[in-house]
């Protein structure tokens, strides 16, 4: 019995994770260009792990394989997992992370829409709290070529710390808080003469900052093609320039410049693709804007003045908490109960 | 002059599917057979019959007659003899039947003498009631008695008058067509309504998919003369049609749930009741056809002429249906309802007979969880959150539905047809809210039987009471006679005020005891129940006081 509307616009869970992975690959592609090919071998073992996990799982709970394997819903969390790992991680960090987030913080908890988490942010906060070391070694754009990255993924024998560095954003910081210690060789510099190692852009990482801008333009995308809203890219990047803008101003030397906080690490990422997952984040107009603001400063204080090189996983996950509450006390008014 | 319009929130654009069927003009159709005529089609109470089989009737004889001032007649379509008075299976998905009048044509679809009204000397009261006779209800699909919607508010004046021929939905144009081809006489049908309302502006609204209509009303406005009519294209943006969606868009007025329309100086009816109106003010002919668009997979595509009670098939046959034709929705594609069979009549609500097929509405593809991606939020025009309310519709958490607007929702369709998991999210709330009502209903029934038994209790106290008094009265009497009989006189009277000090006692005794009984009955009644159904009557009793303002139920919201 199929009762009104009788017609529907053709819309679909599976088309809707399509166009997201499709605004991801501008941002894939400049991660290639500088980086090296080594994500793609990191998104293919993440998408590849996320796919056996949720079948073994729709397996065991009973629920049509077909259905939500094809839904492309494990795809875009393995391919957000892949992209915020650093992209020289061993392979069994990677696979672990993809099942740990399928597996346990989508599927035990009911499967596609269900998870009060975000999947890929759960997994990465997991990763980096069980290997701080692995998950804080980034490559330096053009540093690697394809044959050692692939060393590197699947090799047994390590040297990282003798070929990689920091992020910028940690470097950044790590520099300032030498430059601040009197018995540092960078005592007395300021940060925009820190920044011009050869791992600083002209805005954040060296390639990183044209990543973060590809990024960017997918996001903007998603937008257009109206599958994500404006509010929640908007409000987090607006509070992180003004939150960072707001320390810049007041102290320079010592903190990194707003502009250089949008452009590094995960925040185009976070503000068009993580925090938009519609699963986890807010859906009020105004809880979209409260959520995002609320990533965006728990971002910057775990950047500026936290133990980790990004904030934006922990920020998600933390506003993930108050979404309910958010969602709840945001509800905006019905036809015929505005406020005249 | 440019017209400020209003924008309300959400509404989708499915295909419009409306050119097909306005290529040719209206056309008759030849008399049925048999017309099978339900007594009950209008919003109110049912219309008591005035007929018996066998009677002769003509052509707009009153066959039921309106059942108090919330109901409206209804009428033979044509001439022909009454075979029968039997309940028959109303144009309604459940497939339920309903009191009809089979009306068997001669043929010759004669009119009887008209019961005519001098519009300029009646008095608003007497068009009213004279409307009610004439069995003229709202044709946008909501079927509202229309002389209850003819009275101006608190005010006795109205600011503005809504026409309605915004037609949002799919596939339909009997009021693109009555437009076309009747704008003059429809107009003048607004008149006379803009009169019983005291109405200062009339604003017909008409969706720019429509410039013929448009242009047409224009015309005909232009030579009619009237001043402060104005005829408007609006966006084309379903449901514009809806009746607070469109005063909103011209007006700018929000009429909340639960609200009459002219409690904010507006009221609305479609295009096709003011031609009605006309009809019957004019003309004396009371509703007994009405413009139906037959659409979706047939031939031709076509509007026709309808009489009431004619079966659909007939109609339909006309136009030609497709041999992998699998159903009738009566209504368009976003909130018609699928007929039970193809001989169900065509009613007063009828504005559409939307031939389906398994090709032309797929069923939809299987139901997903749900993302929270928002769309149905985006595209609802009551601003209500659907997704929310089908996750308490679910979890049967009625009372939350209702925190969420539960009764606001207007069941347009556009969540589920923009939903990316195809979830049915309309019948949810259909669900829920036909769940609420029976709770509501179940409290009800709960709240007669504890008025009864008190009663019953009180009754009896009063009854025993009674009976003490005159045992008591009695006692003292023989007493007395004995007294008498005994005593002095003067004791007699010393004992005669004692005598009512007891029986005093008696009946104090009597009423406490009945205070007690009463107090102990009370509670005793809903043992009945279980405890979270009494939970729930709790709840639902403070909703209702926290929620409904004190007014009458308004009308419900017409879709054209």
């Amino acid at each position: 019995m199929i009762n009104s509307p009788y017609i529907r616009k053709p819309a679909s869970v599976q088309s809707v994770m399509l166009q997201v992975l499709l605004a991801l690959v501008p941002g894939i592609a400049a991660y290639v260009w500088f980086f090296g090919a080594g994500i793609l071998v990191q998104l293919a073992i993440a998408s590849a792990a996320a796919l056996a996990g949720e079948a073994a799982m729709l397996a065991i709970r009973g629920k049509p394989k077909a259905l939500f394997l094809t839904d492309l819903s494990a795809i875009v969390t393995a391919w957000l997992i892949a992209l915020t790992f650093p992209p020289i991680v061993p392979w069994w960090l990677t696979v672990t992370g993809t099942l740990l987030a399928v597996v346990i913080v989508k599927q035990l908890y009911g499967g596609l829409g269900q998870n009060p988490f975000n999947p890929a942010m759960a997994a990465f906060c997991l990763m980096i709290v069980a290997y701080p070391a692995l998950m804080s070694q980034w490559p330096a754009a053009g540093q690697l070529d394809f044959k050692t990255q692939l060393d590197l993924i699947f090799g047994g024998a390590r040297q990282v710390d003798a070929i990689t560095g920091a992020t910028p954003l940690d470097a950044l910081r790590t520099a300032l808080r030498s430059a601040a210690s009197a018995d540092s060789e960078l005592h007395g510099l300021r940060a925009s003469q820190l920044m011009d190692g050869p791992a600083f852009g002209a805005l954040g990482g060296k390639g990183g900052e044209w990543v973060a801008l590809a990024y960017l333009l997918g996001g903007l995308w998603l937008i257009q093609r109206r599958i994500i809203t404006w509010h929640i890219p908007a409000a987090f990047c607006g509070a992180l320039f003004l939150t960072a803008g707001l320390l810049w101003s007041v102290r320079p030397d010592s903190f990194g410049s707003p502009l250089f906080h949008l452009a590094s690490g995960g925040a185009m990422l976070g503000a068009f693709f993580i925090l938009t997952d519609p699963v986890s984040g807010a859906t009020t107009a105004r809880g979209k804007l409260l959520f995002a603001a609320g990533a965006a400063v728990l971002t910057y204080v775990i950047r500026a003045f936290g133990a980790y090189p990004d904030g934006i996983a922990f920020a998600t996950l933390l506003m993930n908490i108050l979404v309910p509450i958010i969602d709840m006390k945001t509800q905006a008014p019905v036809f015929g109960h505005k406020k005249d | 002059m440019l017209r400020k319009l209003f924008k309300f929130h959400g509404g989708v654009k499915p295909q419009t599917n409306k050119e097909q069927s306005t290529t040719a003009p209206i056309a008759p159709v030849p008399l049925p057979d048999r017309l099978v005529i339900p007594l009950h089609q209008s919003v109110g109470g049912p219309p008591r019959p005035q007929v018996q089989p066998g009677d002769r009737v003509f052509k707009g004889q009153r066959i039921g007659a309106a059942d108090g001032n919330l109901s409206s007649a209804v009428h033979a379509s044509t001439s022909g003899i009454v075979r029968d008075v039997v309940p028959a299976v109303m144009p309604h998905t459940s497939g339920l039947t309903t009191l009809s009048v089979v009306i068997e044509p001669d043929g010759e679809d004669r009119w009887g003498e008209l019961d005519r009204i001098n519009v300029r000397a009646a008095t608003p009261d007497e068009l009213r009631d004279y409307l009610r006779d004439a069995g003229v209800v709202g044709l946008g699909g909501a079927v509202f008695p229309s002389h209850l919607k003819l009275k101006p508010g608190k005010e006795g004046s109205l600011d503005t008058l809504v026409i309605n021929g915004a037609e949002c939905e799919p596939f339909i144009t009997c009021d693109d067509m009555l437009m076309r081809e009747r704008a003059t006489d429809m107009l003048k049908g607004i008149s006379a309504m803009r009169h019983m309302l005291q109405a200062r502006d009339v604003l017909i609204g008409i969706e720019d998919n429509k410039p013929e209509a448009l242009a047409a009303v224009q015309a005909a406005i232009t030579a009619s003369g009237e001043k402060g009519i104005e005829a408007i294209a609006i966006p084309t943006r379903y449901p514009a049609g809806g009746a607070k969606q469109l005063i909103r868009v011209l007006t700018g007025i929000e009429v909340p749930h639960g609200r009459r329309s002219t409690d904010f100086g507006v009221q609305c009816f479609n295009v096709g009741t003011a031609y009605s109106i006309h009809e019957a003010l004019e003309h004396g002919r009371p509703l007994v056809s009405r413009l139906v668009t037959v659409a979706g997979n047939v031939n031709a595509p076509r509007n026709y002429e309808v009489l009431i009670g004619t079966p659909m098939d007939h109609v339909v046959r006309l136009a030609g249906a497709h041999p992998d034709t699998d159903r009738y929705i009566m209504g368009g594609p976003m909130m018609g309802v699928r007929m039970p069979a193809f001989d169900v009549p065509v009613v007063k609500a009828t504005n559409c007979i939307l031939v389906g097929s398994p090709a032309l509405f797929p069923p939809p593809p299987p139901e997903m969880p749900c993302i929270r991606c928002g769309e149905c939020a985006k595209a609802c025009p009551a601003d209500l959150a659907p997704f929310e309310m089908y996750w308490f519709s679910r979890a049967r958490n009625f009372g939350k539905t209702q925190e969420y607007h539960l009764f606001d929702c207007i069941e347009c369709g556009c969540c589920s047809f923009v939903c990316p998991s195809h979830i049915p999210l309309v019948d949810y709330f259909r669900f829920s809210k036909s769940e609420i009502w029976a709770r509501e209903r179940e409290k009800e029934a709960a709240d007669t039987a504890r008025e009864r038994f008190e009663f019953k209790n009180l009754r009896q106290e009063r009854e025993k009471q009674e009976k003490a008094e005159k045992l008591a009265a009695k006692a003292a009497a023989t007493r007395e006679k004995v007294a008498g009989e005994t005593a002095t006189p003067a004791a007699a009277t010393a004992a005669k005020p004692s005598g009512d000090d007891a029986k005093r006692a008696l009946i104090e005794a009597a009423m406490e005891k009945a205070r007690q009984q009463k107090a102990q009955a009370a509670p005793k009644n809903v043992d009945v129940t279980s405890p979270d159904v009494q939970a729930e009557m709790a709840a639902i009793d403070a909703r209702r006081r926290a929620a409904e303002p004190p007014t009458e139920p308004p009308p419900p919201a017409g879709q054209a």
